[in-house]
């Protein structure tokens, strides 16, 4: 759902292959955008692109990552052999990337480490950083705005204060003239036609292709012609249905550093299996407070009150169940959540939050079911590692799913406190916390 | 209550009818309980548009009584019947919902339009928002819930089940005005109102996208203006810009009216790496969109907002006593409450009454995980390779027949399928067909030619012999006894075959039965008939009908008590059997003609001998 990004070869593909169906973009672009996952496979790649070994290279990783020259994380001007060496070196082993860095280069945060896995390799563009240039197309509420720089690069500065502005509104195509009225004032009187061209090709595509965002920095503009060197975009991944073809065979790339773990993976994997939702992510394997809470909403609420309530630190993970999963699916989640929360002792043993706001459809003693499965199935473990259990929840049948956890607590001897609709909904978060 | 003509910023009162779009019975239904108990005396469902159905009407309850809602396949012609109707409540998908909005709002009559669906392309919910915006009218959505009015008028879903609806006392007005992105949130913050003050006034969830047609501001800013509504709860989401509006309108005094608001996800300083909460627009993008900024934001222009969602509801005590405290707020007492009876299949299922059923059925049952075919699951048919003998006889007999009865069975159905194009049955069939008639009707046509006469001799023959034989006659007295009542003996004779000439599918039978059978009295009984008649004339042998016939009430005796074998013959099994062999036949010639794609068959005349006079 919702505004997703890209990878940068998909877009650079995409502007190379179709930007001339919206009006002469006045661009220069040749299809040469290559997406390799290791050396071994961009050295298959030599014999079908000839030009690999004409032309020097710039090679990137592709994974959504910013400030990829501050992190040294661009080769430029190679030969495709030292392009395959580079990227068997920094795929060797996991890297760390900072999102902010001092005036002298020096990281000032603890980064992001995680592996490299997507490059681009793309042709070595000679230019003159005089002829850098920043563009960017942002969706907002009342359509879209453009906004253009006429230096760009790495140091670009601030953009949103410096860049000139227009706001296209919602359904409207903006001309030539207007572009060069509204961005171009502070533009070389040579350069205005041909980045107006370009604009306004780009602005069409980016319409009728569904973009959410585009960024060209540096796009350089020199001898009459157009050339984007980097870009990020994102797709309203809703439109799917109209604009799938033209997007071609793309994916969604999942951010740098987020690699799941094997019980978030099998999770992910439960959640492609049915309709309803299943989300799984772990923040602190060690953690004490341990959440299975029912809806998108609520189940953020409860983090924020462990947060909120300054247990953040012991918060182990963040997850939700909705749109009403099969007992089967509830168990087998309930069962993942479980075991990773007997693995390790802690002094003060664990908590774990059943909780959910008042449901509008769902039965709720019959998704307590699978719970209930997993629960009793870990009764031994539950017990060993000083478990206690606190439920919150309301909606259809309330009363029956909250008289079989009760019920539940005495059979397995283990703590389940039960609260329906008349306590407020993340009171069990203080019970439980202040509890112990 | 204000009536929407009194004042302006009021979308909904009392008398507020809505289009559904889409065929949502069970969305109408709720509605129209919601209006139940909310004492409305009309329904707030004027029509349901169906666009990929046809005109017609739904039979929902109102109450106790039972009303039709009409059904339009145009929403054209529904505002051209319907011209009261001012909202319109959008349950088609994702893909549609953005046309028929479009659509919606160029009606000079629907003023506000709720877009349920989850997944519509930003691009068209700004232009839904922009033209709606350009007409002053109001969308609420799109992936919503919808939203509701106390006691006055309820979106689709909002509110979940009706007992909810009371116990958070949606069914009259309070005081509180609410808004929120999510609307599965919402139940419970209008259970988190009706704890802690007198009641919602009106809630509505403006839903999770990014670009929702209408804004949390919106709404404040229409609340500000409803002068029932006398303190204002709000629940916002990190991400987007949406509470800064919220805080400019506060700033510049545009709500002056007490907020109590929170912006959910302050846990999202606890990922290391930016996260898609449930909603599209939950997203993080720089840390203005943070949940702790804009807290922090709304506290400084003058929200009331808790330190954690902890303190929610107790901060929107303190206000409403406050409220009342300074006589802003008088408590109004409660209403007097209509309940909605109970359904009845939810009276059911929860074992609270009991009704005779119509119809029993101790064949077969298909509402398990697996059909079952008597007490076995359709699975054991195919590992145990039961045959279409064994599922007859577990749905004819309850009984699963032992495997020399079912293969007995499947050959009485390969003997009766078919005997050539000439005999009535099938010649019925291929005139039908020949006629243009389609396959039921063909095979049925040939179907209905079988009785006394044709095909009726196997449950004949088994009778009779049977009567004879427990009668104790001896197979002369027997042949006695039909000649004089002038009766053929059913089973006996055919038109070619004879004693020098048997008939090899006799023979296979007989074999079979002497050799397999537990016990084949009734056939050695008619064999010593056979050599009665057949002394007389040799082509009075026993034929297929009858050995098939005289076979199976032997089997059946095998099998089962003589009381209940009688009784499934004397039921028609045996004609069963016959009906279902030979209509394999009929097919065949029904199919058989169409292949050859005969024309009209019209009998010649001079095969009619017309006799007038």
């Amino acid at each position: 759902m919702a505004q997703k990004a890209i990878r940068e070869a998909d877009g650079m593909h995409i502007l190379a292959t179709r930007l001339y169906d919206y009006g002469d973009a006045m661009c220069e672009l040749e299809d040469r955008f290559l997406s390799v996952s290791s050396g071994a496979e961009l050295a298959a790649l030599r014999g079908e692109h000839p030009w690999l070994a004409q032309v020097p290279l710039v090679v990137k990783p592709d994974q959504l990552i910013k400030r990829r020259g501050k992190n040294g994380l661009i080769l430029t001007g190679a030969t495709v052999d030292q392009a395959i060496a580079w990227i068997d070196d920094k795929t060797r082993g996991a890297v760390t990337i900072h999102g902010r860095f001092d005036d002298d280069g020096r990281p000032l945060d603890e980064g992001t480490t995680g592996h490299l896995r997507h490059f681009l390799v793309e042709p070595h563009m000679t230019h003159d950083p005089a002829d850098e240039c920043y563009l960017a197309i942002v969706s907002n509420r009342d359509g879209d705005e453009i906004l253009y720089h006429h230096r760009g690069g790495v140091d670009v500065g601030d953009v949103d204060a410096e860049a000139a502005r227009m706001q296209v509104p919602i359904g409207e195509t903006p001309t030539r003239a207007q572009i060069a009225r509204a961005l171009l004032v502070d533009t070389p009187q040579g350069k205005r036609a041909c980045t107006a061209g370009f604009i306004e090709a780009l602005f069409k595509l980016y319409v009728d292709m569904n973009f959410a965002y585009l960024e060209i920095n540096p796009l350089v503009v020199a001898g009459g012609k157009v050339t984007p060197l980097d870009l990020a975009a994102k797709l309203d991944s809703t439109a799917d249905f109209e604009s799938a073809a033209k997007w071609g065979d793309l994916e969604f790339p999942t951010p740098f550093g987020r690699e799941p773990s094997p019980e978030e993976a099998y999770v992910e994997e439960l959640d492609a299996k049915t309709g309803a939702s299943l989300k799984l992510t772990v923040l602190n394997p060690e953690g004490r407070v341990w959440t299975m809470v029912a809806g998108g909403g609520a189940s953020v609420i409860f983090a924020d009150t462990i947060t909120d309530l300054g247990f953040m630190d012991e918060m182990a993970n963040y997850g939700e169940y909705s749109g009403d999963p099969s007992e089967e699916f509830t168990y087998l989640y309930a069962k993942t959540v479980l075991d990773l929360m007997t693995r390790t002792q802690h002094p003060d043993g664990k908590v774990l939050l059943i909780g959910g706001g008042i449901a509008n459809f769902t039965d709720v003693a019959k998704t307590f079911k699978g719970i209930i499965r997993a629960l009793r199935e870990y009764r031994e473990r539950l017990q060993a590692y000083g478990v206690r259990v606190y439920v919150r929840r309301g909606g259809p049948n309330y009363r029956e799913g909250l008289r079989m956890m009760r019920q539940l607590g005495e059979e397995l001897g283990v703590p389940i406190e039960v609260y329906g609709p008349e306590t407020h909904m993340t009171k069990i978060v203080s019970i439980a916390l202040k509890a112990g | 209550m204000a009536l929407v003509k009194e004042n302006p910023f009021e979308l909904f009162d009392a008398t507020t009818q809505a289009f559904i779009y889409n065929n949502q019975t069970v969305a109408t239904q709720r509605m129209l309980d919601f209006d139940y108990v909310s004492g409305r005396s009309t329904p707030s469902v004027a029509a349901i548009i169906n666009p990929t159905g046809s005109d017609g009407f739904a039979k929902v309850f109102f109450g106790r009584r039972e009303v039709l809602i009409p059904i339009y396949r145009s929403l054209e012609r529904a505002a051209e019947q319907h011209p009261g109707v001012d909202v319109m409540i959008n349950f088609a998908s994702f893909r549609s919902a953005a046309a028929s909005t479009m659509e919606a709002l160029d009606l000079p009559q629907i003023r506000t339009v709720a877009v349920i669906a989850e997944g519509v392309p930003e691009r068209r919910s700004k232009l839904m928002a922009a033209k709606a915006r350009a007409l002053g009218k109001t969308i609420i959505g799109p992936a919503t819930v919808g939203g509701i009015k106390a006691g006055c008028f309820k979106i689709g879903n909002t509110g979940g089940t009706i007992e909810n609806i009371v116990e958070s006392k949606l069914h009259r007005p309070g005081s509180v005005g609410f808004v929120s992105k999510s609307g599965g949130l919402s139940n419970e913050a209008y259970n988190t109102i009706a704890m802690n003050t007198d009641g919602l006034y009106e809630g509505i969830a403006i839903g999770g996208d990014a670009f929702a047609g209408s804004t949390l501001v919106d709404h404040l800013l229409r609340y500000e203006r409803i002068p029932e509504i006398k303190m204002l709860v709000c629940l916002g989401e990190l991400g987007g810009a949406g509470e800064y509006e919220v805080v400019e309108a506060l700033e510049q005094g545009r709500i002056s009216k007490p907020l109590v608001m929170w912006v959910t996800g302050t846990c999202a300083k606890a990922f290391k790496t930016e996260v898609q909460f449930g909603h599209a627009g939950a997203k993080l993008s720089g840390d203005r969109e943070s949940a702790d900024a804009k807290n922090a934001a709304l506290r400084a222009a003058g929200a009331i907002v808790p330190d954690s969602y902890d303190d929610y509801g107790d901060k929107i005590r303190e206000t409403y006593e406050r409220l009342v405290a300074d006589g802003t707020i008088v408590p109004a007492p409660e209403p007097e409450e209509r309940s909605i009876p109970l359904d009845f299949a939810k009276a059911v299922k929860e074992g609270m009454i009991r009704k005779p059923a119509s119809f029993i059925s101790t064949i077969s049952d298909d509402r398990g995980e697996e059909l079952m075919y008597g007490d076995l699951p359709i699975t054991q048919v195919f590992e145990r390779e039961l045959g279409v003998g064994g599922v007859l006889s577990v749905l004819w007999f309850k009984r699963l027949l032992p495997a020399y009865a079912t293969k007995f069975i499947e050959m009485a159905l390969m003997v009766t399928a078919d005997h050539g194009p000439a005999v009535s049955g099938a010649h019925n069939t291929i005139v039908a067909t020949r006629a243009g008639k389609d396959l039921v009707s063909s095979v049925v046509s040939g179907m209905l030619t079988i009785g006394p006469r044709f095909g009726g001799a196997v449950d004949g023959a088994a009778q009779m012999f049977s009567d004879a034989y427990d009668r104790g006659l001896t197979p002369q007295q027997f042949v006695d006894e039909m000649k004089r009542k002038g009766v053929n003996i059913q089973g006996i004779g055919h038109r070619v075959k004879s004693v020098h000439n048997p008939d090899l599918r006799v023979s296979i039978i007989k074999a079979y039965a002497l050799e397999h059978f537990r016990s084949s009295a009734l056939l050695a009984y008619a064999l010593e008939v056979e050599k009665i008649t057949t002394a007389k004339r040799n082509n009075l042998i026993l034929n297929v009908d009858g050995a098939i016939g005289i076979a199976f009430a032997d089997m059946l005796r095998s099998e089962m008590p003589r009381e209940e074998a009688d009784r499934y013959v004397a039921l028609g099994a045996l004609n069963g059997l016959f009906v279902l062999g030979r209509t394999i036949g009929l097919i065949g010639h029904h199919l058989d003609q169409k292949r050859l794609k005969q024309g009209l068959y019209r009998h010649p005349w001079d095969d009619i001998a017309y006799l007038l006079d």
